[in-house]
């Protein structure tokens, strides 16, 4: 057994007695702090900037046009480390003049938001930049069933995002001008 | 068509190695017995060599002759000298012959497979991400094994329909078609029912119905399997699920007693599609389009998932016990089924000799198409005869039970997997009877049961089925059965040993096979399951070849 050595408790002087000294310090960092620029954010009321690459929730983007860009290829459900996203995939019905082309879109698209590690490999393997880790960060819920983003509530959050290509507006140029026979 | 049965050998040099391959093989075939692969897209080896692709350019050379006295030329060394063909020659339609050589990788042949790639991509749409084909797409692969990794094509790609229906079960994209036409030989050679054809020139082709008819025969499906881009899909099976999720797990087709061999493709237990497997020597790589539909009825509404005493639910240990006393030293007929797994119906038989019963057995029986739909519409109608089950052959009703119902020789039923009553048997001979049902799916006669216990479909069970040619063909269990149900073998063991109090004979399957293959005369001498799963299994038809089996010539099959 280790040997328990006393040591002397240093006796305080008559001016640390009185503990002026350190209030008047105290008090010399609390007022100069009133002077200073502040730094603390009034979260939630208000928000922090997010920087562009922050990866946070993902988020299903539609395009400048309106139209949804995911065509359930299944990627990222494949790609997925904790298998967080699930798609059920559906065509598109003939007769729809500005996404009859696409052929096919996803019926239904899940994303647990209690899986989800925020990896953002979802965003990285999309062929058809549908998926975007965005600058949500902050998502709860009462129940389990309610951290699931279903294909409406990915929507929601992500909005419209730019689109360099229009992908499918070419090929519908294309079918109209195209070397149809 | 080419046979690798031929015992005879020619010696070829296969890029630089001496090596033995049979007489009449193609340069395609022959290289993939040494695992070399030659890439080719309208080659199949099961239908005529077309020779359209060009995928499978190789260099060949063959020894020089003189031509005035036809003695061999030799090189300065005493080798034969090698006259290579100055072009390119393609594998398929390339027989193998004494002393010759191939290159299957060489500059020259790097370079064509190159070029090939390029001109099929010219048109090819960039629809990976929609198309159903990727990940089990030969123009994918290929394009990523042997192209050249980017496109020098600036010009506007041609435009085509994106999807026309070819047939009720058909869809067409144009776009994606690569020309191979593995699909018209297909219905040419195989399904014999010459729709499909090529229209226009050029990169205008475009394969097409003749006006008027439509790809609706019951073979249609096999083009989709064998179409090496993703052109040519199934309605059914379009845009429901991406093919890498599939889990793929080899079973038998129980549609009739044809014992088509079959993947099933099921991703978390649920089933998505069925297709052909390879077996030369029951359906090549083809299967009807019905047959293909059956999986449909493991998640039809109508099965049966729980257990039901007098139709109220029950357990399967409550059930299985007021079965055995419903049954127990009475005067039992069993019905047996030809839909039934050969270990079944050994049980079966067990049963009916514990019982001292009748036994009872229906046949199914429709038309015969003489290719993998036969007459007999059970998978298992020989597995009958040879599980001992059966001794005559079944006729397709049981009028015979119905008029020893009607006699009063009976007082209690078993039966497995088959609606009494729409087999001849009258609602009103089954009053006051007790029927103890083992099936998959309601009918008629579970309404009237007082036992049902639910059984497995052929895809969440394992078995042996035996097929119209006599081969025994094990098969595994595909998916996870529905939640809290027993394979009917156990079932069977259960009721076994609740009847018969000297019984040895349990579920396990080793057990079965011991059992079926030590009788002398047994036809199954020496086999296991291990064997029947190992791929068609062969056995000893010479008790059987004087009952009138209804099947007609068909593929792989003579009468």
């Amino acid at each position: 057994m280790a040997k328990t050595v006393v040591l002397d408790r240093k006796p305080l002087s008559f001016s640390e007695r009185t503990y002026l000294p350190q209030i008047a310090n105290g008090l010399k960092t609390t007022f100069s702090n009133m002077f200073k620029p502040k730094v603390t954010l009034q979260y939630p009321e208000e928000k922090p900037k997010i920087p562009q690459n922050y990866r946070g929730v993902p988020t299903l983007v539609k395009d400048p046009n309106g139209r949804e860009k995911c065509v359930s290829c299944q990627l990222c459900e494949f790609v997925c480390p904790p298998k967080a996203i699930r798609i059920t995939p559906g065509g598109v019905p003939e007769g729809e003049d500005d996404r009859e082309h696409v052929e096919k879109a996803p019926e239904e698209f899940e994303i647990n938001m209690l899986r989800c590690i925020y990896c953002g490999y979802c965003q990285e393997v999309c062929p058809e930049e549908a998926i975007f880790l965005q600058d949500e960060y902050s998502s709860s819920g009462y129940s389990r069933e309610e951290m699931i983003n279903n294909k409406a509530k990915l929507y929601e959050l992500g909005g419209t995002l730019p689109d360099q290509h229009y992908k499918w507006d070419k090929k519908k140029k294309a079918e109209g001008q195209g070397n149809s026979h | 068509m080419i046979s690798t049965q031929k015992t005879e050998t020619v010696s070829i040099v296969l890029d630089g190695d001496e090596v033995e391959v049979p007489v009449g093989m193609n340069l395609v075939d022959a290289a993939a017995l040494f695992q070399k692969e030659i890439p080719h897209y309208c080659y199949h080896p099961q239908l005529s060599v077309a020779g359209n692709c060009r995928m499978c350019l190789i260099e060949m050379g063959t020894p020089m002759r003189d031509r005035g006295t036809g003695e061999a030329i030799l090189n300065e060394d005493g080798s034969p000298k090698i006259g290579w063909v100055p072009k390119p020659v393609i594998g398929c339609a390339t027989t193998v012959s004494p002393g010759m050589h191939v290159k299957t990788i060489s500059d020259k042949v790097k370079d064509c497979r190159e070029g090939i790639m390029e001109f099929l991509l010219v048109n090819h749409p960039l629809d990976c991400p929609i198309c159903d084909q990727a990940g089990e797409c030969r123009l994918q692969e290929f394009a990523t094994d042997y192209g050249r990794g980017y496109s020098r094509y600036t010009e506007r790609k041609n435009v085509k329909p994106k999807r026309t229906r070819l047939g009720p079960r058909v869809t067409l994209d144009d776009e994606r078609c690569i020309l191979c036409s593995r699909c018209i030989r297909f219905t040419q050679e195989v399904a014999k029912d010459d729709v499909l054809g090529f229209v226009d020139r050029g990169s205008y082709s475009t394969l097409t119905c003749f006006p008027g008819k439509e790809l609706e025969n019951n073979y249609s499906l096999n083009t989709v399997d064998i179409c090496p881009v993703g052109a040519l899909t199934s309605t059914d099976f379009r845009f429901k699920m991406r093919v890498w999720f599939l889990k793929e797990s080899p079973s038998i087709c129980t549609e009739s007693s044809a014992g088509c061999n079959i993947l099933v493709s099921s991703r978390e237990g649920e089933i998505y599609r069925i297709t052909p497997r390879r077996n030369d020597d029951v359906n090549d790589s083809w299967m009807t389009d019905s047959g293909r539909s059956l999986f449909k009825k493991v998640r039809a509404e109508d099965r049966l998932a729980v257990p039901s005493i007098k139709q109220e639910k029950s357990s399967f240990d409550q059930s299985i016990q007021t079965a055995a006393e419903s049954l127990k030293d009475k005067k039992v007929a069993i019905v047996g089924s030809c839909h039934a797994t050969l270990e079944e119906l050994y049980l079966l038989n067990r049963l009916s000799k514990a019982t001292k019963s009748k036994k009872y057995l229906r046949g199914h029986f429709g038309q015969d198409d003489g290719i993998l739909l036969s007459a007999d519409r059970t998978p298992n109608l020989r597995g009958a005869l040879a599980s001992g089950f059966a001794n005559t052959y079944p006729r397709d009703n049981l009028s015979k039970l119905n008029s020893d119902l009607k006699k009063g020789v009976i007082d209690a039923v078993l039966v497995l997997n088959e609606d009494l009553l729409s087999s001849g048997v009258e609602a009103e001979s089954l009053l006051g009877i007790s029927i103890v049902y083992l099936g998959t799916h309601a009918n008629d006669t579970t309404n009237l049961a007082e036992v049902i216990i639910p059984t497995l479909t052929s895809f969440e069970k394992k078995g042996t089925f035996i097929n119209r040619s006599f081969f025994a063909q094990g098969f595994e269990q595909s998916i996870p059965g529905l939640p809290g149900l027993l394979p009917d073998v156990h079932i069977l063991s259960k009721l076994l040993d609740e009847l018969d109090n000297e019984n040895k004979v349990t579920s396990d399957f080793s057990l079965i096979w011991k059992n079926l293959s030590s009788p002398p005369k047994s036809p199954f001498k020496g086999m296991s399951f291990s064997d029947s799963l190992g791929g068609s299994l062969k056995i000893d038809e010479t008790k059987w070849k004087d009952l009138p089996f209804v099947e007609s010539n068909a593929l792989h099959y003579k009468k």
